[in-house]
């Protein structure tokens, strides 16, 4: 009798103790125990990362989590050791997952199979929407916007050289002015990216054309600097890129150091640090707009969007404070061209801006799915939607007046 | 070390003398100073530098290691891994051969380990499949042991610098084979190859996801340590090692050993990375072979090709590299600190054993 006694009280405590168990995993505010866990490519040395580092840490300040409630790996490569880490966030309590680069989304795929009550955010990535997980997640910002407006301060920047005179024969090809791009990567994340640039510079100035080279890296000061520094010697005038380090910036600073007229336009961090004269701007993410939402949704319960992508309507995304070398009246036009892209009225992928092979196109199927054949027309109402049928770039057309180098 | 024992004009100001056999237990006393007062060095400038309390780093540092029982299997397979290459060095070090190569033999290794994978994964059985992924990664590495050792052999060219540019060939082979696989194209990922179908994975072996790594390489232990300290090809690679005229004096022929035991050192780094991309990362990069090719150099050395001992600096390695990931993340500190301490402690093992030869 003792012993049932002791059984049946064993298992009320047994009950209780999980009905507390549920209670507790059910409270709604960003509470004590809500933790998320970022996986990064690189450190806080890497523009690209150090930008993703600043985002997470301004979402968890808006979400008022403390300084434990967010892990981050540092230095994640895009193998095993990214779902180790993703594995091992789960372990220390992690209820979403962010991995930051392209690469990694695979590995992240393997942990949301294993972990289906843990969200993974796999952030550029293009797998989510055909993954059939409904705990796997893509996101990425719309900077093709924040690209085309870079352009434009490029453009203006390039008007006020050819008012000036500043040009010489080597500058042109022809009647055209030679524009040249550090490229890490050939595919649409980068095709996307230099050709919202390239059309921001010929809204101002018609007659230019544009040379890509590919580093074949995200990260290579030396490549990225070798790379600007030939091009700039082909006569390129201004030099963007879609690359991560500061190589191509302090090439480019070095050369006008030199005399010659040459100036940059950088990606994900101010370059004016080490191009005070050369850099124009760079265009950037603000990815605690993302984070901050994605904090939210996920302590409140609630599911992240399947494929975020937001640009400037939320201010997602933005150019960097302006060099002293940019042309006057460039904030004015900055501000114009902004307002015209938050109202909807104008678009970076206007069908009637550009051609290719001197044709306009009408129609182009995308790759959306992620099988790596076109299938889903992405063009109607006279522009080219990009990241609206899912957040990953999947503007891959190289269209007239942009050639690449080296892509073979 | 001088060994000055003239007795007439000026007394040297140090004099160092060979030490002629210190006791095992003695030499392991030495070792373990050692580390001792690398700890204490390191508790210093973690001090210094970061304000943090270094007994917490180090606690933290065990943690990432060992702190949860996935944990220590992720710092088991990362010790296996380095082993297997570390074994892969050992014929060819000892035989005074600079083997600079194994970061390209592991490559091969694995860039024929994923080709398999990807074109006959879902056409061979999967013992089959196993089969012919192991022989394709230590032919490929083998391959790669032996064009240096042959040109060494043959021409007497450089062997360092020989097996250091193969390394730079396999890498650019890797990126060759990266850009055929990659999804999408451009992208520069591989991803995880069948990741639906997992042929071609190693399976869980007694439960354990990296059952299969643990028993091949401790198999390869045994049969590396038997191989170079009983067999009579591995007195062959001693000798050589020690004087080639006294090899040739002897009858070993001294071109053929060199062959054969960079063939073996290639095969088995080949294998390791079969262990990379079929046991752990199911994917390839330039980056799977990870620096091991380098830090396993120093595994090697320390371990004075004894298989065994080597198990014990495989582990104290993956341990570090495991504990400095925790720290940067716990503490927002960067890789160097990590770097620091990882240098600083090996620097004293490798300085202990001043004090013990």
């Amino acid at each position: 009798m003792k012993k049932l006694l002791s059984l049946i009280l064993a298992a009320a405590m047994l009950v209780t103790l999980g009905l507390a168990c549920v209670s507790c995993g059910s409270s709604d505010s960003v509470s004590g125990d809500f933790k998320v866990g970022a996986i990064l490519i690189g450190d806080d040395n890497e523009g690209y990362t150090y930008a993703h580092i600043l985002g997470l840490k301004e979402a968890a300040k808006a979400c008022g989590m403390s300084d434990d409630q967010l892990i981050l790996k540092y230095s994640v490569p895009e193998d095993e050791k990214c779902y180790d880490a993703a594995i091992d966030l789960v372990e220390q309590g992690c209820k979403v997952v962010f991995s930051n680069s392209y690469g990694h989304q695979t590995h992240m795929k393997q942990a949301a199979q294993e972990y289906p009550d843990v969200t993974f955010v796999s952030m550029t990535g293009d797998l989510a929407a055909t993954s059939g997980l409904s705990n796997y997640k893509n996101a990425f910002t719309g900077v093709y916007q924040s690209r085309y407006v870079a352009g434009v301060v490029a453009g203006m920047k390039l008007a006020e050289l050819v008012a000036d005179g500043k040009l010489t024969d080597a500058n042109y090809d022809g009647k055209n002015i030679k524009l040249g791009y550090v490229g890490a990567y050939p595919y649409a994340e980068v095709v996307s990216g230099y050709t919202a640039y390239y059309l921001g510079v010929k809204s101002i100035v018609e007659n230019v054309t544009m040379k890509v080279t590919y580093t074949n890296s995200w990260f290579d000061i030396t490549a990225e600097g070798t790379v600007a520094e030939a091009l700039a010697a082909d006569g390129c005038v201004i030099i963007s890129q879609h690359a991560d380090s500061t190589g191509a910036p302090a090439a480019i600073q070095a050369l006008q150091d030199k005399g010659q007229t040459v100036y940059s336009v950088g990606y994900n961090v101010d370059m004016l640090s080490v191009a005070p004269t050369a850099a124009l701007t760079s265009a950037s993410n603000n990815w605690s707009v993302y984070y901050t939402y994605a904090f939210k949704a996920a302590a409140a319960g609630e599911d992240i969007l399947t494929n975020w992508s937001e640009g400037y309507e939320t201010d997602a995304v933005a150019i960097t404070a302006l060099g002293e070398s940019c042309a006057a009246g460039t904030q004015e036009k900055v501000d114009e061209v902004v307002a015209a892209l938050k109202d909807g009225s104008l678009h970076v992928f206007d069908t009637s801006k550009f051609t290719v092979g001197g044709q306009t196109l009408n129609e182009y199927l995308a790759d959306v799915d992620g099988d790596f054949v076109g299938e889903t027309n992405a063009i109607w109402e006279g522009y080219f939607h990009e990241s609206e049928l899912r957040s990953a770039p999947y503007f891959d057309i190289r269209i007239d007046g942009i050639v690449e180098t080296n892509n073979n | 070390m001088l060994s000055n024992t003239q007795s007439h004009g000026k007394e040297p100001f140090v004099r160092m003398v060979k030490r002629d056999g210190v006791p095992a237990k003695k030499a392991w006393g030495i070792r373990l100073i050692g580390l001792l007062l690398a700890l204490v060095v390191c508790a210093v400038l973690i001090f210094a530098i970061t304000k943090l309390n270094p007994l917490k780093v180090y606690t933290t540092m065990f943690q990432g290691a060992f702190g949860t029982t996935r944990r220590s299997w992720q710092t088991v397979r990362e010790a296996m891994m380095l082993l297997c290459v570390s074994l892969g060095l050992a014929p060819a070090f000892m035989m005074r051969f600079w083997n600079i190569g194994a970061e390209g033999q592991i490559l091969v290794g694995g860039v024929a380990t994923a080709g398999c994978m990807i074109y006959l994964g879902d056409k061979l059985p999967s013992v089959l499949l196993f089969a012919v992924m192991l022989i394709a990664s230590i032919a490929a590495g083998a391959l790669w042991g032996f064009v240096p050792a042959f040109f060494k052999a043959k021409f007497g060219t450089n062997e360092t610098l020989f097996t250091l540019m193969m390394n730079y060939i396999a890498i650019q082979l890797t990126s060759y084979f990266v850009a055929v696989w990659e999804k999408p194209y451009g992208s520069n990922s591989v991803g995880i190859i069948n990741d639906v179908t997992n042929a071609g994975w190693f399976k869980p072996l007694f439960g354990q996801q990296y059952g299969w790594n643990v028993v091949i390489v401790l198999v390869l232990t045994f049969a590396m340590y038997f191989y170079l300290r009983y067999s009579k090809q591995g007195y062959e690679i001693k000798v050589v090692g020690e004087s080639e005229n006294t090899a040739r004096y002897a009858g070993i022929n001294v071109k053929n050993v060199i062959i054969r035991t960079m063939i073996i050192s290639g095969a088995v780094c080949g294998l390791s990375g079969f262990l990379a991309v079929a046991g752990s990362s199911h994917t390839i990069s330039v980056s799977t072979a990870g620096g091991r090719g380098f830090t396993a150099i120093i595994v090697a050395w320390l371990s004075k090709f004894n298989s065994f001992v080597m198990i014990l600096f495989s582990f104290l390695l993956a341990f570090l590299e495991k504990g400095a990931a925790e720290i940067a993340s716990k503490f927002n500190l960067n890789d160097y600190v990590s770097d620091m301490i990882e240098g600083i402690i090996l620097f004293f093992v490798l300085g202990s054993e001043f004090f013990i030869n």
